[in-house]
């Protein structure tokens, strides 16, 4: 007798609504794991997300939690807002690199220094996705935009933020490390990752990111799987995966 | 309660404790500051929630955020900080969560200086932010004001689901004065059918947003939010009469320029000179009404502010061109005394007046000897 076994379903984080991002796109895979975390630390209830301006500014429409948008890059001051009058909820804001890196630093930097109990996840896929591909602080040394058509010239357009590292020199950061979201294995990385930045806040053990490289295959005009592999091939050996910081409460959390 | 001898801006801070504030967040900047600095020590004090922002672009954001969840939020700042929270207000106004502000003004534009002005007046009650909204915007002329506003701000707010902004001068905010404080109100949480404070398994899940991507939808959203405004202007107008029974000229000023205007009536009316104040104090929904009845049985207005004559057209407005009416300010920091208002008084007495040119011309040729 043939068994069926149920291997893949929505996570109950997750409402019904499908979502919008192009064909291809880590976006959703991003959503996904997050939505699985909430569901496997059962924080579905007490969870308020802050959405960002950006690809993922309907993310309030696909997590079965309740959500505030935020100002262009104003997502952690938001947060802090949200979390410093509810502080046994769990507070965490999704945001692109156009978002959080550029007119957003500002707002990130200072909720990381402060320490604030919220957790971040945060999308590096090079450029600006949702106003057409625009060059981002993220955007790699010579990798063409509609802004940088003739390749980021760093003389002139500066040279990339590697946010993690900065923001891991912070003291108020409890947990910041970089992951991929171009294979399996990492995906699984990034997920063991995410629910570690969350144990971080439940835990008040100060404020904690994630940082995925991520796919944005329409404005970086490849397919879907050749995004993947500009990823491995040319945006890992710029923007290294790794820990950056895990204080040592952090690493006696066994999950 | 007995009267003390309270500074403006501390009283603004305690009076927003009292009104059960819980949570506050803003950045220094002169003549403010005395806010910030004792909210940093008394909201501690009451386990309530003190933060100070990075910018005003951050406290106008953390006011925003922890608005939704249904707490009373307060920030405040002056002229250039509140120039950078109108991003925040906009979407604040945009997402219908009730917000209290404070903005002691200060000369400008630009950095201009730390003396008093009141050079925000159409930025405050003209919008400043972007799209279609309306704040409630009131202007204490005291201390007791001050704080009495302060405590109404807090229920306007709430009640209507709007920006609530209190716009004081520096004058006010720095002088201190006999006031009494209400009583201390516990904190309250309203359980509004908004808050968005994460589900708790009690309720379906929320969203705050300003986000209407359908323009059907914003279009609607707006005149929704417009009907409101119009309930607001019928039901809170208020303002102060002072000698206005058989006044044939009649001052229009709010504020400190109110204040000083009335000290010139006082004199005035020494002199047998028939003159009244009428001294706004919600410049937002601005009392077009009142001077609009006024217009019909006194001979001439005359407009003082602490701007160029902002608040001048307002008037203009409500009087419609049927009597003439006359404007001094004093602008940049600078504050009028009692005596350049009465002279101005004693000029319409005397003269036949006109409404051929535009008061704001005309009182910059007055101004002439000065520029
Ligand atoms: C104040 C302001 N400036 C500019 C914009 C236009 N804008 C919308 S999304 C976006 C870039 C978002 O890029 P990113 O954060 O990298 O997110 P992605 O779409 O790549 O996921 C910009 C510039 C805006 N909405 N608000
Ligand atoms: S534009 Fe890029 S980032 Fe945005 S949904 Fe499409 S692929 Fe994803
Ligand atoms: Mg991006």
């Amino acid at each position: 007798m043939a068994t069926e076994n149920l291997v893949y379903d929505r996570p109950e984080g997750f409402t019904d609504t499908p979502t919008h991002y192009c064909p291809g796109c880590t976006h959703g895979v991003a959503h996904r794991l997050v939505a699985e975390v909430l569901e496997e630390m059962g924080v579905i209830e007490k969870t308020i997300g802050v959405a960002p301006v950006g690809c993922s500014v309907f993310a309030y429409n696909y997590f079965d939690t309740d959500f505030v948008e935020a100002p262009h890059g104003r997502a952690p001051a938001m947060a802090t807002g949200v979390k410093r009058v509810m502080p046994d909820r769990i507070v965490f804001t999704y945001q692109g690199d156009g978002d959080l890196a550029s007119i957003g630093m500002g707002e990130i930097v200072h909720a990381a220094a402060r320490g604030e109990n919220i957790t971040v996840i945060f999308i590096n896929n090079a450029n600006y996705g949702m106003t057409g591909g625009q060059m981002a602080p993220t955007t790699l040394p010579g990798m063409k935009t509609t802004s940088s058509p003739n390749g980021r010239d760093v003389e002139t357009q500066g040279y990339p933020i590697k946010v993690s590292e900065m923001l891991s020199t912070l003291d108020g950061v409890g947990y910041c490390v970089r992951r991929s979201l171009h294979d399996p294995k990492n995906i699984r990385l990034a997920k063991k990752a995410i629910r570690m930045a969350f144990e971080t806040q439940a835990r008040g053990l100060g404020f904690s990111m994630v940082e995925l490289l991520s796919t944005c295959p329409t404005n970086w005009g490849m397919t879907p799987v050749n995004s993947l592999k500009f990823v491995e091939e040319h945006m890992i050996p710029f923007y290294p995966l790794g820990d950056y910081k895990i204080s040592d409460a952090i690493k006696q959390i066994k999950i | 309660m007995p009267k003390e001898l309270w500074k403006g801006n501390e009283a603004i801070a305690e009076a927003a404790v009292r009104a059960g504030l819980e949570a506050y967040f803003g950045y220094p900047i002169t003549p403010q500051t005395e806010i910030l600095e004792y909210l940093s020590r008394r909201m501690p004090e009451l386990g309530r929630t003190f933060v100070q922002a990075e910018s005003e672009l951050g406290a106008i954001n953390m006011v925003y955020g922890a608005a939704c969840t249904g707490v009373r939020v307060m920030s405040s700042s002056s002229s250039p900080g509140v120039s950078l929270m109108m991003e925040g207000i906009s979407y604040i106004a945009g997402t219908e969560v009730p917000t209290v502000l404070v903005n002691v003004m200060r000369g400008g534009p630009g950095l201009g200086n730390i003396a008093p002005a009141q050079g925000d007046y159409n930025q405050a009650v003209h919008g400043g932010g972007h799209g279609d909204y309306q704040p409630i915007v009131l202007a204490p002329a005291s201390v007791q004001e001050a704080i009495d506003l302060t405590v109404l701000s807090f229920d306007l707010a709430e009640k209507y689901r709007a920006i609530c902004m209190v716009i004081l001068d520096g004058c006010v905010g720095q002088m201190m004065e006999p006031a009494e404080m209400p009583e201390m109100r516990p904190v309250h949480r309203e359980n509004w059918d908004w808050n968005t404070d994460a589900k708790m398994g009690k309720r379906e899940r929320r969203i705050l947003s300003s986000i209407y991507i359908d323009p059907v939808d914003e279009e609607q959203t707006n005149l929704r939010l417009l009907n409101r405004w119009k309930t607001i202007q019928a039901n809170e107008v208020r303002y102060k009469e002072y000698f206005l029974d058989d006044a044939e000229i009649v001052i229009v000023g709010f504020g400190t320029a109110g204040r000083v205007s009335l000290s010139a009536v006082r004199t005035a009316r020494e002199q047998g000179i028939k003159v009244g104040l009428l001294r706004p104090i919600t410049v937002s929904p601005f009392p077009y009404e009142a001077l609009d009845q006024l217009s019909g049985r006194v001979d001439a207005f005359l407009v003082t502010e602490m701007n160029s004559g902002q608040m001048l057209e307002d008037v203009r407005l409500a009087v419609k061109g049927r009597v003439p009416v006359e404007f001094y300010g004093r602008l940049g920091g600078v504050v009028p005394f009692p005596d350049e208002i009465l002279s101005e008084i004693h000029r319409m007495a005397k003269v036949k007046l006109g409404t051929d040119v535009h008061p704001r011309d005309a009182w910059l040729e007055r101004m002439a000897h000065i520029v």
